[in-house]
């Protein structure tokens, strides 16, 4: 099957989901971060590796703490970074993706980094650019957030580093969440033995078993014994329709409060890829306590964004 | 670049651990006071450890700190080959800044290294000064750099790759292969 995520020697050529790539991969974007960890804590927080390269951070659909960190990661590798809020701009006049796409190569940009309402939008632009153009994933719609569930995994990595010995819980709104799909088909492939995801039937996908996760409706049994707690944002945005009576009687059910975070294992930590609503999934002294990694979270986001931009923006031997 | 050089025999090769001992010999004199020892990965890190305990009275005595540098960052060759699979995270817990550093390398080639290794130095703050050292010169300088201190020096051709390796009892022993393409430069 032609994977348009890698190239004939299988190496990185994009990053569009975590689905379909080996765990060699993902052990070398993850073990990549490990060395870009430190460079944030030196005097200069800069590495010279894709200085002359130009970032195009092209957000259909706004986020900021996505594009800043994209946005960050790519200056500390030395690019020249543009971000560009696409759904205010050329768009809005009936410009097509792939028109925006062909006069920023016009401008030689050298990368992209795209989020976009719609799932499939980075694969379009992937399938389209020509061979020394990468593009990464930064979130379409419904189905992939790839750089997030590998910064999730490397946060676990770095507080329970045995992986293969660990029980994790998703709790949330796992239906709308891409976040939530990439966090599964990672920690799958990095042989987590056991995933849970914890929701309203309402809020999971039809067959979402079929991902190799156990299913809980009840949270006080899902999160028994487990070593990780991933909360997912409850998505009023992307919510039409009656699927929850209201984010108060969710909380009662589905929050994650000191009462309920102490059936998981004592030292378990708690997650969540931001932006939080608190006392709709999460109580406020969960996500300030000691148990949290949620900070820890978007500062790695930043290494893990800079492995990914390293090792997709170099050479690949294959002219020498 | 000159390859009038010979091809060496693999049994003619020098001791790695006999160079060991001259190495620390020489570096000995150069411990002092706000002196600094940083070991480029992976060779120049195994030899870096040996060192602190074949010098540890010295080491002691002037209160050297050390660290470990990984280069890929930093390399010349990132556009053509890009990042290597296996790369460590660069260690420099001291404060750089106005330190006598002592960069130590297995085998020293083209200076490509030792570039990238002074820049990624550089980045930590400014140093008083930076020496190298190395086990091997092995020829084949390219850049205006050389090492200070060598235990030896050999001419190999190009063909040939030098490397230094750690055997399963923590001895160092020097390989000599035939020069491939993810050969350092």
């Amino acid at each position: 099957m032609n994977n348009p995520q890698l190239d004939t020697d299988g190496q990185l050529r994009h990053l569009l989901s975590i689905e379909g790539l080996p765990k060699k991969i993902l052990n070398q974007i993850l073990d990549t971060a490990e060395s870009f960890v430190g460079v944030a804590e030196r005097e200069v927080k800069k590495v010279p590796l894709l200085r002359g390269k130009t970032v195009c951070n092209l957000f259909f659909e706004n986020s900021t703490r996505t594009r800043t960190t994209f946005e960050i990661a790519a200056k500390r590798l030395s690019a020249d970074v543009i971000s560009l809020n696409v759904s205010t701009s050329s768009q809005s006049k009936g410009e097509t993706i792939l028109d925006t796409v062909d006069n920023l190569i016009a401008m030689h940009a050298d990368m992209f980094v795209v989020r976009h309402a719609q799932s499939g939008a980075a694969h379009l632009i992937a399938k389209h650019v020509p061979p020394h153009i990468h593009v990464i994933n930064a979130g379409d719609g419904r189905h992939s957030h790839p750089t997030q569930g590998l910064l999730d995994v490397f946060t676990i990595r770095k507080y329970k580093p045995e992986l293969h010995n660990l029980r994790v819980a998703i709790v949330g709104d796992v239906l709308h969440s891409r976040v939530a799909r990439s966090e599964i088909h990672a920690l799958t492939t990095l042989g987590v033995p056991e995933v849970r995801v914890i929701a309203p039937k309402t809020l999971l996908p039809a067959q979402v078993e079929k991902l190799g996760v156990h299913v809980y409706h009840d949270m006080d049994e899902g999160l028994k014994d487990v070593d990780v707690i991933m909360m997912l944002r409850l998505q009023n945005e992307r919510m039409n329709g009656a699927m929850l009576p209201s984010s108060e009687e969710y909380f009662k059910t589905y929050g994650l409060t000191p009462e309920r975070l102490a059936l998981a294992k004592p030292d378990a930590i708690v997650m969540h890829p931001g932006p939080m609503n608190r006392g709709v999934e999460i109580d406020s002294t969960v996500a300030d306590g000691k148990q949290s990694v949620i900070l820890p979270q978007v500062t790695y986001g930043i290494a893990i964004r800079m492995a990914v931009m390293a090792i997709l923006g170099g050479g690949t031997g294959a002219a020498l | 670049m000159t390859d009038a050089n010979h091809t060496l025999d693999p049994s003619q090769l020098p001791d790695a651990e006999a160079l060991l001992l001259i190495l620390a010999d020489k570096l000995k004199p150069l411990l002092k006071a706000n002196t600094a020892l940083v070991g480029i990965h992976s060779g120049g890190v195994w030899l870096m450890q040996r060192l602190l305990v074949l010098l540890a009275d010295q080491i002691k005595l002037h209160q050297i700190e050390h660290g470990a540098l990984d280069v890929s960052f930093y390399r010349d060759d990132y556009a053509q080959r890009g990042l290597k699979a296996e790369n460590r995270p660069s260690q420099i817990t001291f404060d750089v800044e106005n330190k006598h550093i002592i960069l130590i390398d297995d085998v020293f080639y083209t200076g490509r290294t030792t570039r990238a290794a002074m820049n990624e130095l550089f980045d930590y703050g400014r140093p008083a000064s930076i020496s190298l050292i190395a086990l091997i010169n092995r020829g084949g300088r390219e850049l205006p750099i050389a090492p200070q201190i060598v235990a030896a020096a050999l001419s190999l051709a190009a063909s040939q790759h030098l490397q230094l390796t750690q055997l399963a009892d923590g001895s160092l022993a020097l390989e000599l292969t035939p020069q491939h393409n993810s050969a350092r430069p």
